[in-house]
């Protein structure tokens, strides 16, 4: 198919939902969600790769949806935080989140959810250490820092 | 029938005298021993599942049909006078519906000035031109079209040069201007006649907040009623920003702050994003969003003020017998200044003392308060200062501090405080970190190249909060509620405390309590900051409850036919001798109804003063071959009244050691002196810190006593207090590890290694 130079259709998945888009190049998966797609729970804090808030999984690998063009999501499955309730029954990770006091604003929170989000997926029982790396991409300025270690840690001990 | 008293209160260290309208009488506080359901009981935030799921709505996510972008054109140079701007260009980019500057926008009262773009612009980011767009990327190339002609001017950026007499002056009368001054006793002889004196300069550099939602607003116009969505502390401040701005009545402006991600004090009031975006949008017709970027946030948001310090100390028969505190703040263009010496006035009782602050004007963006603003600067210096005396006087720094810091009675304003544990947080404090381990010297560290080493240091605040604050109950006939008040949640959990405090006075289930608050629609709330949130709006939360509560009880009594005083309200359910009603089923039985109950915080008494106390203590390890410090514990003690939700204050109080940490160990930022250019407006070179800055452990403790004198609840805040005094407590671990006192926060590693090396010399 010929595609470019100007904006261009692209079809992925979101959040289990296939969907296609128009989509200029230099446009960020992360614009295309929140404007294109309405899905503002992933934010934007830095638009520059330095702060983690707009982390979405990629086929389940957590990245940074201001560093990845839209363009290059073609045919992938991209799951963000409006996708992980299911049947109106929240993630383990976001209820552990409420039950360790996790958050205080909220703004990193999504973010720091889908980082914790892919990492149980390869460590069903991560410990500390695991969830701080995890995580160590992911700031917050409130400094909830402890709480979100232990809402990880917890939310390893969960089944869904 | 409404009454108008006069009432006394602090907000961030100054005392502010006003009247208020009040309503009805005071409720006295809750007995002692009574029993709670819901106050003082830890519980989830109420608007957890909101946050965790993407679904809160913070102004950032706000997009409304046809809307345009804003994009900010800032002066790239720290002085210059704007001669002439050219937007022929620009306006003919397609999807350019709009330019404003300094020669076609209206006339724009902000921070005392008439217009919002000043012919002389005065640091790098100022604004001089905004565009609207159909999106931001056209907006952004509309910027680059846009000509301006700039004339430079001589400009000055950095403190202690602006101090000096070769600086350009950028006010007729100078620089530097004297802010707040404070004596007492006779400083002089007091020097004379010590056995010790201490003398030191100190320095803190500028800490730049970073709220992870930057700064903005979303504005639409019908015509009739702007209505503005604001990341904002103050939803009332804005709109009487907008208000002085536009020349609107009141009641054509509503300002809405649902959910926003954090504020730190830098969103107090009305931006020029709000009125640039409420101009758009009353010139055009169309929503408008003006949403800063991370840069712009960086330059022009605000930031905490550099500071210089000059501490005099003298001491004699192991007493403090004088202090001078001497402070210079870098307020860049800011038309204020927060006062380092605050603390220093009112924390010790020490007869002797004179205080001075200065505000020095720069070519850097304004200050703007920063959490706990002046005292978190001013308690660096000071707290460093009694170290340093304790250990010239060779006597332990808490038994020093002990001798000054038992008074009932505040000793700037002599009035008697409503209550004071300060040394029951030292002695707790003292038990946490194991104080007794404490040796002079410090001792060897995990490895041979490493100190080790325990510090503290003490926390005076104001957070007695006062009126006005209003709140009202709405009671539905399904026996939930709803309550409605003017105040923000800007990530401390005001929602849930409120809930709490009004589910408890009510007799209803946390769950049955909606709350509503950031919206000018609401009844008046203060702004959230000052640590006055909760014991402001907390008791007018409860005098509304109250209100409600008997309305139900009245109604109650009619349906059930049966006496008043034999009922209560408890979980939902109308209690009499024999049985149990759920109100709902009451209130069924009175078609449509709605019961309305309303509440007003009562003014403070003016006889007292209403402080905050607490104290950290630190143990960290310095390793000397890099100057790089770790710290591994804090102990965080406060005394703030009675708490509310031990889970929330618990988390508040580790956010603010956090965030202390970056002041003390990381968080700089720097201007290029001779461009004016912020270096590091971002998150990449400006260092907040992350999860793996986190000490490996955070105590966290409260004295737990209600204020029995502040308030029908007993409660003070808590905002700002824990960020206060970590920074002093580490200095001062470092200086018992290493010998070596850093006098400059942050303690960087080459200011470390600094020090380390001037100690090596001397011994």
């Amino acid at each position: 198919m010929l595609r470019g130079p100007g904006a261009t259709d692209i079809s992925l998945t979101v959040n289990g939902e296939a969907v296609t888009v128009q989509v200029a190049p230099r446009r960020t998966l992360l614009d295309t969600l929140r404007e294109t797609l309405g899905l503002t729970g992933t934010k934007k804090v830095c638009d520059e790769g330095t702060c983690g808030a707009c982390t979405v999984l990629i086929d389940g690998r957590p990245v940074y949806a201001c560093m990845t063009l839209a363009v290059t999501c073609e045919g992938k499955g991209v799951e963000t935080i409006e996708g992980l309730a299911k049947d109106g029954e929240l993630h383990p990770v976001q209820r552990a989140f409420i039950d360790e006091d996790a958050f205080q604003c909220g703004f990193c929170t999504p973010g720091q959810i889908m980082s914790i989000v892919a990492l149980l997926r390869g460590t069903a029982a991560p410990t500390e250490d695991d969830v701080r790396r995890a995580v160590s991409g992911n700031l917050c300025r409130c400094g909830a820092y402890p709480n979100i270690v232990a809402a990880g840690v917890s939310a390893g001990r969960r089944k869904r | 029938m409404p009454r108008v008293v006069k009432s006394r209160e602090e907000f961030e260290g100054e005392i502010f005298e006003s009247l208020v309208l009040v309503e009805g009488k005071d409720l006295p506080l809750p007995a002692a021993g009574a029993e709670f359901t819901e106050i003082g009981h830890g519980r989830r935030r109420v608007d957890g599942t909101q946050r965790v799921t993407g679904r809160a709505r913070y102004t950032q996510d706000i997009y409304l049909p046809g809307m345009l972008h804003v994009r900010v054109l800032r002066s790239p140079y720290p002085r210059a006078r704007v001669r002439r701007i050219d937007t022929k260009k620009a306006e003919a980019l397609p999807g350019v519906r709009g330019v404003l500057h300094r020669f076609n926008a209206p006339k724009a009262a902000f921070r005392g000035e008439e217009t919002i773009f000043r012919e002389e612009v005065r640091f790098v980011g100022e604004e001089v031109a905004a565009v609207a767009a159909d999106d931001e990327q056209i907006a952004v190339e509309a910027l680059g079209l846009i000509e301006v002609d700039y004339e430079l001017l001589p400009h000055v950026v950095d403190l202690e040069e602006a101090i000096g007499d070769v600086a350009p002056r950028l006010e007729s009368d100078g620089n530097v201007s004297e802010g707040a001054t404070h004596k007492r006793g006779d400083v002089k002889r007091a020097l004379k006649e010590a056995d010790h004196v201490v003398e030191a300069t100190y320095r803190t550099s500028t800490q730049l907040h970073n709220s992870l939602e930057t700064h903005g607003a979303v504005a639409a116009w019908d015509g009739e009623q702007l209505t503005v969505y604001e990341s904002t502390q103050h939803v009332f401040g804005v709109r009487q920003g907008l208000r002085l701005a536009l020349r609107l009545p009141l009641a054509k402006i509503r300002v809405i702050c649902d959910y926003m991600g954090g504020g730190f004090g830098s969103k107090g009031g009305v931006g020029k994003y709000s009125i640039i975006a409420s101009l758009f949008a009353m010139r055009l017709g169309r929503p408008i969003r003006c949403v800063l970027t991370r840069e712009e946030e960086n330059v022009a948001a605000g930031n905490r003020s550099a500071t210089l310090q000059h501490m005099r100390l003298a001491g004699k028969d192991g007493r403090i017998t004088a202090i001078e505190h001497t402070s210079w703040a870098n307020v860049g263009q800011g038309k204020w200044v927060a006062n380092p010496t605050g603390p220093t006035n009112t924390l010790y009782d020490v007869s002797n003392l004179s205080s001075k602050s200065y505000k020095v004007v720069t070519n850097a963006g304004s200050l703007s308060a920063f959490r706990a603003p002046g005292y978190v600067e001013g308690t660096f210096a000071l707290e460093s200062a009694i170290d340093e005396l304790a250990a010239t006087m060779g006597v332990d720094p808490i038994t020093l501090r002990r001798k000054h810091a038992g008074s009932p009675k505040d000793p700037m304003v002599g009035k008697r405080y409503s209550d004071k544990h300060l040394l029951e947080c030292y002695r707790i404090g003292a038990a946490e970190i194991g104080w007794q381990r404490r040796r002079s010297g410090g001792t060897r560290g995990s490895a041979p190249h490493r100190r080790r080493g325990i510090g503290m240091a003490t926390q005076i605040w104001g957070g007695g909060g006062g009126p006005p604050a209003y709140a009202t109950v709405h009671v539905n006939s399904d026996g939930t509620a709803v309550l409605t008040t003017g105040t923000q949640d800007i990530g401390t959990g005001t929602r849930t405390v409120l809930a709490q405090i009004c589910a408890d006075e009510l007799g209803f289930e946390l769950e049955d309590v909606h709350v509503r608050l950031g919206d000018t629609d609401n009844p008046y709330g203060p702004i959230s900051a000052g640590s006055l949130t909760v014991a402001s709006v907390g008791p007018a939360v409860r005098i509304a409850a109250r209100d409600a509560r008997e309305q139900l009880l009245g109604a109650a009594a009619g349906v059930l036919e049966t006496p008043k005083s034999e009922l209560r309200l408890a979980s939902g359910v109308v209690v009499t001798k024999g049985a149990r009603t759920p109100l709902s089923e009451i209130l069924s039985k009175v078609d449509n109804n709605t019961v309305i109950g309303k509440g007003g915080r009562h003014p403070n008494d003016p006889d007292l003063s209403l402080r905050t106390f607490g104290a950290h203590f630190v143990e960290l390890e310095v390793d000397v071959r890099t100057g790089e410090i770790t710290v591994e514990h804090v102990v965080a003690v406060h005394d703030i009244g009675r708490i509310l939700n031990p889970t929330t204050a618990r988390s508040q109080v580790e956010g603010g050691v956090l965030q202390a940490l970056g002041f003390a160990l990381s968080e700089e930022r720097f201007v290029d002196r001779a461009t004016g250019r912020v270096m590091n407006a971002n998150l990449e070179n400006y260092k907040v810190p992350t999860v793996k800055d986190v000490p490996a452990k955070i105590t966290v403790k409260f004295v737990d006593r209600p204020d029995r004198r502040a308030n029908n609840l007993g409660v003070k805040g808590l905002g700002e207090p824990p960020i206060i005094p970590t920074a002093a407590a580490i200095a001062n671990a470092v200086a018992n590890a290493t010998g070596a006192r850093v006098r400059h926060a942050p303690l960087t590693r080459a200011r470390v290694l600094e020090a380390l090396a001037i100690a090596g010399a001397r011994s």
